[in-house]
């Protein structure tokens, strides 16, 4: 199986990607226990706000956006890794890295503007699913930062071998999934709740 | 400050009760000698290099099969305090148990027996034999497939830190809120509950990826699915309900941790959570969970009355279909575990209707079994008594569940003892009965030599006969009125007599438990007398008996190449060779010490959120990130073995086994 990552097939097809979608899979059922668990208590407010009061959809489309691009970005350090170009991969990696912190940057910041206005998780089991499901999904992108510093440093002193060029593949798939994860956030927590 | 750098630690959570003391004792005198007795013998260098680092799925599995039978005596003594407890307490006994400390024990039985025991059974039982009946030199991730067992090890331990320093909780198996929430069970002993199995529940997740991978990309050349061994169908419909049910496991402890640690109102009482919500999580992870365990151990049970009988496996693709088919409806019958619950008549003839359809490819499975059996030339070892012991005892178990898949009846038996007698028949006669069997069918190619026979015999009647007295008398008590989880009752119910036949039982059981553990010794005494030079002592059918016993670490010197089912047997009735063409060079992965210290570091992280010492959690993230981190981008992971190199392991071995 090894001989056969090295040579002939590519890394795309290789037994790890494959496996890393396996993980991707379980970790989107993660994310429906609490998007099931969301839409479930989104109306438990407890005669607290619901989601028409706190949330603003010019800013999360900001967030959005701020997502989006890092996604578009981390496409372009992958085109540019494929083509063994190190200067461009790291360059595009670094622009994914600034806008994947500016994202949790926003969003830290209304989880703090929410909890200084008084509504924090304690407050009703609506909060607490929303600061859970959105919580989670900002440990991933945390999680994928810590990763994708651990990546860059690797291919700056290296170069792009071939178990680097598997490990970016494998952060650049995460990655993305991490997107999709958001657009059903966007669409089901923020865009269905202001409607 | 000192105070508040250990979390809520306190010195009087040593300290119990004179029961639990000598629980206590037991255990630190147990680990205690073991260190002891490892230093004295200078065997930490061996047992470091040899096993615990050790990338070898065969060692791995040795390794989960240890720790779960040193679990399994621990739930099996738990059990026994439940039985005397149970047989005494009616009237003005009390028995010799607190009400509090007899609902830890009954968590703390349920909770190892299926994640500690059944789980660690079965993950063993796959590593020992899956990449060699599937023609491979190992699983496809060797790293995870360690870094696993240790997730699974530190579940372990914190579940048994908890005896030691704290409280299990005491809220039964699942731990159902609004009881297991914040305000009801403040103390530590639901959180241990819940770090346990969280992290050992990861450990299956990732375990399960593994074997998928292992199964889909690493069979040998030829075997295409349908000529996969019934046991690797198996193992694949489990893995699948492994990755798709034990996420929403992680989901919901995560939800329930995020109450107990944040004070967030995902399932409390109060402020708009919803309880039910969680037990429909938890059963929508539970249910597929109990096929999680069967399934394996249908696939052992093919193999095994298949080879002992000396015919091929009767209906092959129907056993695969089966297979599946159970996989797919094992997720639609959640709901009756909650009947009760209020969601109405149509929705509840809908899971009761599914939960009987489930019946017919189970049953299709028996008959296959027995259709095999017939005019075979069967031979009667160990493995097939414990076929015999199954075949007999699940039955009644399906019986008995398809009665509960009525939801009016279920009305009226639910949370009854029959409930309980339902579920340990088809988990004892059906899940442990069949990793037995494949373990006393395996243990030759492992060791290197086979299980007294007698003694194993002797082991299966007294499991048996102790199984049926301990849950006929169960059976009879729940259509009594009797409700599980009681530790006192009113003698004039007159349930007494029957309660003391099922403790009788229990202890028949244990009889049984007594002959295994004799068996191992004595068999590991006349292991010259028992060996298997043959690498074949039951003249098999798949490939794991092609290769030496005990099987070598790189498994295939050269690898397989098959064209038929049951290839083995085949290439020894005159078909093609399965080894054939010239040695060729192949890797195996270094030893790493990797797995180790992700466990040690994520039971740090697991005690450290029982205790609120929120620097000590943060620490241990940092130690696994780091690890990871490192280990990630190491570049020289695997060492070549070479063609010459191959090819003498390869005559060397076969001549020691000859």
């Amino acid at each position: 199986m090894k001989q056969v990552i090295k040579s002939t097939q590519s890394v795309e097809a290789s037994p790890a990607i494959f496996g890393f979608w396996l993980y991707l899979m379980t970790d989107c059922l993660v994310f429906a226990s609490l998007f099931a668990s969301f839409v479930v208590l989104r109306g438990q407010t407890a005669g607290g706000v619901g989601s028409k009061e706190i949330f603003s959809l010019p800013f999360v489309f900001l967030e959005t956006m701020v997502l989006l691009v890092s996604s578009l970005t981390s496409g372009m350090a992958l085109l540019a890794a494929q083509r063994q170009k190190r200067q461009h991969t790291l360059m595009w990696l670094t622009a994914t890295a600034l806008l994947g912190m500016l994202f949790l940057g926003l969003e830290l910041y209304e989880f703090s503007s929410l909890v200084q206005e008084g509504h924090s998780w304690t407050q009703s089991a609506f909060l607490s699913s929303y600061f859970g499901l959105v919580g989670t999904h900002g440990i991933h992108i945390a999680i994928g930062l810590i990763w994708l510093f651990a990546t860059m440093l690797f291919i700056y002193k290296r170069g792009l071998t071939h178990r680097l060029m598997q490990r970016l593949t494998m952060f650049i798939l995460f990655w993305h999934f991490l997107d999709i994860v958001w657009v059903c956030i966007f669409t089901i927590v923020y865009l269905i709740g202001v409607i | 400050m000192f105070a508040s750098l250990l979390g809520r630690m306190e010195w009087h959570y040593f300290w119990h009760g004179w029961v639990q003391f000598g629980g206590q004792l037991a255990m630190v005198g147990g680990v205690l000698t073991l260190l002891a007795g490892m230093t004295y013998f200078k065997k930490w260098g061996w047992l470091w290099r040899e096993w615990l680092t050790t990338q070898d799925a065969k060692r791995i599995g040795v390794m989960y099969i240890i720790v779960a039978t040193v679990m399994l005596l621990r739930g099996f003594g738990d059990a026994i305090m439940l039985k005397l407890q149970q047989a005494l307490a009616s009237g003005h006994s009390d028995g010799f148990l607190q009400p509090d400390h007899f609902q830890q024990i009954f968590t703390a039985h349920g909770t190892i027996m299926i994640f500690f025991v059944a789980m660690g059974l079965m993950f063993g039982l796959i590593n020992l034999v899956l990449p060699l009946m599937l023609g491979s030199r190992d699983v496809a991730f060797p790293l995870l497939n360690s870094t696993s067992f240790y997730l699974y090890v530190a579940g372990v331990v914190l579940a048994n830190i908890s005896l030691l320093y704290g409280e299990f909780g005491a809220v039964g198996w699942l731990a159902y809120p609004p009881l297991s929430e914040l305000a009801y069970s403040p103390g530590p002993g639901v959180d241990y509950w819940l770090w346990s199995i969280q992290i050992a529940g990861v450990g299956s997740l990732l375990s399960g990826i593994n074997f998928i991978v292992t199964i889909l990309r690493l069979r040998a050349k030829g075997m295409t699915l349908m000529k996969m061994p019934v046991f690797a169908w198996s193992v694949l419909g489990s893995m699948i309900l492994v990755v798709f049910a034990f996420p929403i496991l992680t989901g919901t402890l995560f939800m329930l941790s995020l109450d107990r640690t944040l004070g967030m109102h995902y399932f409390t009482a109060d402020l708009g959570g919803n309880a039910m919500m969680y037990i429909n999580l938890i059963w929508a992870w539970g249910h597929p969970e109990v096929y999680i365990l069967i399934l394996p151990a249908f696939g052992m049970f093919s193999e095994i009355v298949a080879t002992m009988s000396r015919k091929r496996l009767f209906g092959y693709k129907t056993m695969v279909y089966a297979l599946m088919a159970i996989t797919v409806l094992s997720y639609l019958v959640w709901a009756h575990h909650f009947f009760t619950m209020g969601a109405g008549g149509n929705v509840n003839a809908f899971f009761g209707i599914m939960t009987m359809v489930i019946a017919i490819p189970t049953g299709v499975k028996v008959f296959n079994w027995l259709f095999t059996m017939y005019k075979g030339r069967i031979e009667f070892f160990t493995p097939m008594w414990w076929f015999m012991a199954f075949a007999t005892t699940f039955v009644i178990g399906g019986a008995t569940g398809v009665i509960l898949a009525v939801p009016a009846i279920d009305f009226q038996v639910h949370n009854s003892l029959f409930l309980v007698a339902h579920f340990h028949n088809t988990i004892i006669g059906g899940v442990v009965f069949g990793y037995f069997a494949g373990f006393a069918y395996w243990f030759p190619k492992i060791f290197g030599f086979r299980l007294h026979e007698r003694l194993g015999k002797a082991a299966v009647s007294c499991w048996v006969g102790g199984f049926l007295l301990t849950f006929i008398p169960i059976y009879i008590l729940g259509m009594m009125g009797a409700t599980r989880r009681l530790d006192h009752y009113d003698p004039s119910l007159g349930w007494q007599s029957l309660f003391i036949v099922s403790g009788v039982g229990t202890l028949l059981i244990g009889l049984g438990v007594v002959f295994q553990i004799a068996q191992l010794a004595y068999s590991v005494w006349k292991r010259h007398e028992l060996r298997d030079t043959s690498g074949d002592p039951w003249d098999g059918r798949t490939l794991e008996w092609s290769v030496p016993s005990p099987a070598p670490q790189y498994n295939f010197a050269r690898l397989p190449v098959v064209v038929a089912r049951d290839a083995w047997w085949e290439a020894k009735r005159g078909g093609k060779a399965i080894f054939s063409g010239a040695y060729s060079d192949f890797t195996l992965p270094k030893n790493s010490g990797v797995g180790v210290f992700i466990g040690a570091f994520v039971a740090m992280f697991g005690f450290a959120m029982i205790w609120h010492i929120w620097w000590l959690a943060v620490l241990a993230l940092v130690g696994v990130a780091t690890t990871l981190i490192r280990r990630t981008y190491e570049e020289e992971t695997e060492y070549v073995v070479t063609a010459d190199e191959a090819k003498r392991l390869d005559m060397k071995s076969q001549k020691a086994a000859a």
